[in-house]
């Protein structure tokens, strides 16, 4: 969407909007241990943040991230995840295995962190997604 | 020819699908193997084999942390392809009015 869509009243509703969609995506991200949640919804809340800031203000949207550059970072996220299991096994753990990680924490709190840096790398892969998609789609009005 | 091979498949496998089913478990069926072995597994011990307070979590990320990392590269695929696909699509109404290529 390159043109500018917004007028003062969504402008103004929106500015309200996102913060708190992303702060409520962190939300979701970092408690997604404790309580329903985790990286795939937390990935759709910052996805939507960026794509409302793309409907709303158009090309001088604050959060913009080009196509590419989304695909770049949704690859980035599917990497993370993979590192992650590759870690353990390098750290004599099966793939995955969270309670190999050479901290000085609990077990519990090892497998907490293993599991909050695979959600990290699926809340980047599934925002990033979201993003190119509507990038992919809206570009075409530049035909 | 190919086609009536394509229909014929496609039926036997609909009736495989159907005469399948019945050997299924009762939906809810708490005798069923998965709620006999499985579910119990998870709820009395996923909190001391993986410290998350949250089963679905545990599971999710723990019990089958390879089924996630299939999902999110699903996801990644798919992202791609669509990206791929819609970028080539716009290559090619590009090309065929003017002529002019960049």
């Amino acid at each position: 969407m390159n043109r500018r869509f917004g007028t003062i009243v969504l402008g103004t509703a929106f500015r309200f909007l996102v913060p708190f969609i992303m702060v409520y995506g962190m939300y979701v991200l970092m408690h997604g241990e404790y309580s329903p949640g985790g990286g795939f919804q937390a990935g759709a809340l910052f996805g939507i943040a960026v794509v409302l800031d793309r409907l709303v203000q158009g090309e001088e949207a604050m959060l913009s991230i080009s196509g590419t550059k989304a695909v770049i970072l949704a690859g980035i996220g599917t990497f993370i995840y993979g590192f992650i299991g590759v870690l353990t096994v390098l750290l004599n753990g099966n793939f995955l295995e969270y309670g190999v990680f050479p901290l000085d924490m609990i077990e519990g709190e090892r497998h907490a962190l293993g599991i909050l840096g695979i959600e990290i790398g699926v809340t980047i892969c599934v925002m990033a997604t979201i993003i190119a998609i509507f990038d992919a789609l809206t570009r075409r009005e530049e035909w | 020819m190919t086609r009536f091979i394509s229909f014929f498949g496609l039926g036997l496998m609909t009736l495989m699908l159907f005469i399948t089913t019945s050997g299924l478990p009762v939906l809810f069926d708490p005798e069923s193997p998965a709620a006999l072995h499985v579910s119990p597994r998870y709820i009395e011990k996923s909190h001391e084999e993986t410290g998350s307070p949250n089963f679905v979590t545990a599971v999710l990320a723990d019990y089958r942390g390879y089924d996630t990392l299939g999902e999110t590269t699903v996801i990644f695929t798919a992202g791609l392809a669509t990206v791929l696909l819609l970028r080539a699509a716009r290559k090619d109404s590009d090309r065929i009015p003017g002529g002019k290529e960049e």
